[in-house]
């Protein structure tokens, strides 16, 4: 509690949204993976806006991207721009709304690489606008592909090996390109790596903003942030990786600042470059650049290899590949009593889409056919994300799982969009842990797995949605324990981990056990509610369709 | 909070989502990630050690918004 004598020093900016609705009613937290570098660079904006008195004159231009969401933060003008335009957008706004502070906000993947052209031709028009530029050197929402700014070696899952310049180039150097241009008036890369360069880009943001309520002219910040999820690294990791790898690259430091220049107006010949500072001279302020193919600008970074390995695929191997003329499946000892439609559903990063592989992988062990289908939102990880997976004696028609006879709800907004789509007669796993609400259906099975608790006791809560599959493997049948510990160790990258997500199984099974099987491996209906028929529409006939298999069989 | 700190942070666990950048970020070692969980199942940071000066090192550099508030006690004569 706040005393009396204590006042508020710093709090989250008044040009912040109280509650984000994307996230549901009233939720509070943003749509970015743990450690993203948005979130922070948001909130410099925000408190730059507060304190510049400018919340009711700006428009904000957010990009295709992770920060495409930019609108349900902040409390300004909005427009969402299609990918890599957000600098021809803005330019109509200045043109069109004097008064209006124009910030355009752009990933590396929208403004190097789809609007590279955009962004060049609106600095180099010199419009009065402000160009955020978050390079994170990776394209963070669709998963981690290379990006136009991507470093030398570095591995994105489009550059396994490592980005090689003979093969894909050399990382696009934005800050150095704008400063060949005449018209910029203020340009300057900041880093997120420490508190304190975070101190220096708050800086760095407000000067642009400043020098555009000036009608100064163009400003452009180019801001190195992090990406933990996608560069597989801890959110503290990462700003180590970003210090130690990315600022050589990409130095850090004011690479042109024209305070005196006079405000831009359109068509003046006058225009800053005019001045000739900087930049336009051709002088070489452009450090940690190297021009010259095969001398890589990174300091040690691995050689050149064009990859040779195009291995061509003979007809045969890609009917084999489709499955068109696979051998009949060998029959397992599993027998399904009915066919799995199977929902996971949690938050991205609870492993909710690893966990759907898991469970298609042990099918497939199981020597039953199967599929597995992710969907996902425009966040990596701070989003809802779900998984379908059908598993069938048969051919799968289609993939997706609109109507699952088996739902595991990890969080509170699965259960909340899906309970309503599971068939009567199937079972739904919730989360307790994450969940503070009962099922509300009464035509269906409820189970209560407090597996964020108990991974979390294990040592890391990552392993809850092993814990689920586990209870659902033994509630089904449809894949054996014995199945799910061969599999697990094959589908984890990080060895390390492999222990602890077979201790996961192994919790599963014991929470089974015990809070299920004392009755000869029937459920226990205290923990299971079976046609309570309490539910609107519930059909009340429908005969509750039990689990069937002898799960401790 | 004792009025006898002359700065201090409150971190909401609603709005944390346990990166651990403010731990690092503080120069004081005022923050420790806890044990508890909250509803998005993070492992929230804690005020733990009460040395702050106030710094807002850890405002700064949290991804969350209105995570962490600072406050501290008004200069002499303020
Ligand atoms: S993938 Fe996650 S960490 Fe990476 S930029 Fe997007 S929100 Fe941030
Ligand atoms: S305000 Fe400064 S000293 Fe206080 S907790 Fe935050 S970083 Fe630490
Ligand atoms: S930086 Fe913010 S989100 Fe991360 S642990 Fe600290 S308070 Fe939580």
């Amino acid at each position: 509690m706040q005393s009396m004598k204590h006042s508020i020093k710093h709090q989250k900016a008044g040009s912040l949204y109280a509650t984000f609705e994307r996230k549901g009613p009233g939720a509070k937290s943003s749509h970015y993976c743990p450690g993203c570098g948005h979130g922070t660079v948001h909130n410099l904006i925000a408190e730059a806006i507060d304190d510049l008195g400018i919340q009711d004159r700006v428009v904000f231009c957010s990009p295709v991207g992770c920060s495409v969401f930019a609108y349900y933060y902040l409390d300004v003008g909005n427009i969402q721009c299609a990918h890599g335009r957000a600098p021809a957008v803005a330019s109509a706004i200045r043109r069109t709304h004097e008064e209006a502070i124009v910030i355009s906000y752009q990933g590396d993947g929208d403004l190097a690489g789809i609007g590279l052209s955009q962004i060049l031709h609106a600095a180099n028009r010199g419009e009065n606008i402000t160009v955020l530029f978050i390079n994170n050197a990776i394209y963070g929402m669709t998963g981690g592909q290379m990006a136009p700014t991507t470093i030398l070696a570095q591995k994105t899952i489009t550059t396994p090996a490592g980005r090689t310049a003979a093969n894909e180039g050399f990382p696009l150097h934005m800050a150095e390109l704008i400063n060949t241009l005449q018209a910029p008036v203020f340009i300057e890369r900041v880093s997120l790596g420490t508190a304190a360069k975070v101190m220096r880009a708050r800086a760095a943001i407000r000067k642009a903003l400043r020098y555009q309520t000036k009608k100064k002219g163009f400003s452009f910040v180019e801001i190195l942030s992090p990406c933990p999820v996608n560069w597989k690294m801890t959110p503290v990791e990462a700003r180590r990786w970003l210090e130690n790898s990315l600022e050589p690259v990409f130095p850090p430091g004011n690479l042109r600042d024209l305070p005196n220049a006079a405000p831009a107006a359109l068509g003046a010949p006058g225009a800053p470059g005019a001045t000739g500072v900087s930049g336009a001279t051709g002088a070489p302020r452009v450090p940690g650049v190297s021009g010259a193919p095969g001398e890589p600008a990174t300091p040690g970074a691995a050689e050149p290899v064009i990859s040779q390995k195009a291995a061509t695929k003979s007809e045969r191997d890609i009917l084999e590949i489709l499955g068109a003329n696979s051998e009949p499946l060998p029959t397992g000892t599993v027998s399904l009593a009915e066919e799995q439609n199977v929902k996971i559903a949690g938050f991205g990063g609870q492993g909710v889409l690893s966990t759907g592989i898991l469970l298609a992988n042990c099918a497939i062990a199981e020597g039953l056919r199967t599929t597995w289908l992710p969907s996902y939102g425009a966040e990596m990880r701070g989003g809802t994300a779900n998984a379908s997976v059908n598993i069938s004696h048969e051919a799968i028609g289609a993939p997706i799982v609109s109507q699952p006879n088996v739902l595991l709800a990890l969080n509170l907004p699965s259960l909340d969009a899906f309970e309503e789509t599971v068939r009567p007669g199937g079972h739904i796993l919730v989360n307790s842990s994450l969940v503070p609400r009962q099922v509300r259906r009464g035509d269906l099975h409820a189970w209560y797995i407090p597996a964020t608790d108990m991974a979390n006791a294990l040592g890391t809560v990552q392993i809850a949605s092993v814990i689920m599959v586990t209870v659902y493997a033994l509630i089904s049948g449809a894949i054996t324990i014995d199945t799910l510990r061969r599999v697990i160790p094959l589908s984890i990258k990080r060895k390390s981990l492999v222990d602890i997500n077979l201790r996961a199984i192994d919790a599963g099974v014991a929470w089974h056990r015990q809070e299920c099987c004392q009755d000869f491996g029937r459920p226990r209906l205290p923990h299971v509610s079976v046609a309570g028929g309490t539910a609107p529409g519930a059909t009340s006939e429908e005969p509750p369709v039990a689990s069937s298999q002898d799960p401790s069989a | 909070m004792d009025s006898q700190e002359k700065s201090y942070i409150e971190i909401d666990p609603a709005r944390c989502k346990g990166c651990a950048c403010c731990v690092v970020a503080c120069p004081k070692d005022c923050i420790q990630i806890g044990s508890e969980i909250n509803q998005m199942g993070y492992q929230f940071a804690r005020f733990a050690v009460r040395q702050c000066i106030g710094c807002g090192l850890c405002f700064y550099t949290c991804p969350e918004f209105g995570a962490i508030t600072v406050y501290t006690l008004p200069r002499k004569g303020e």
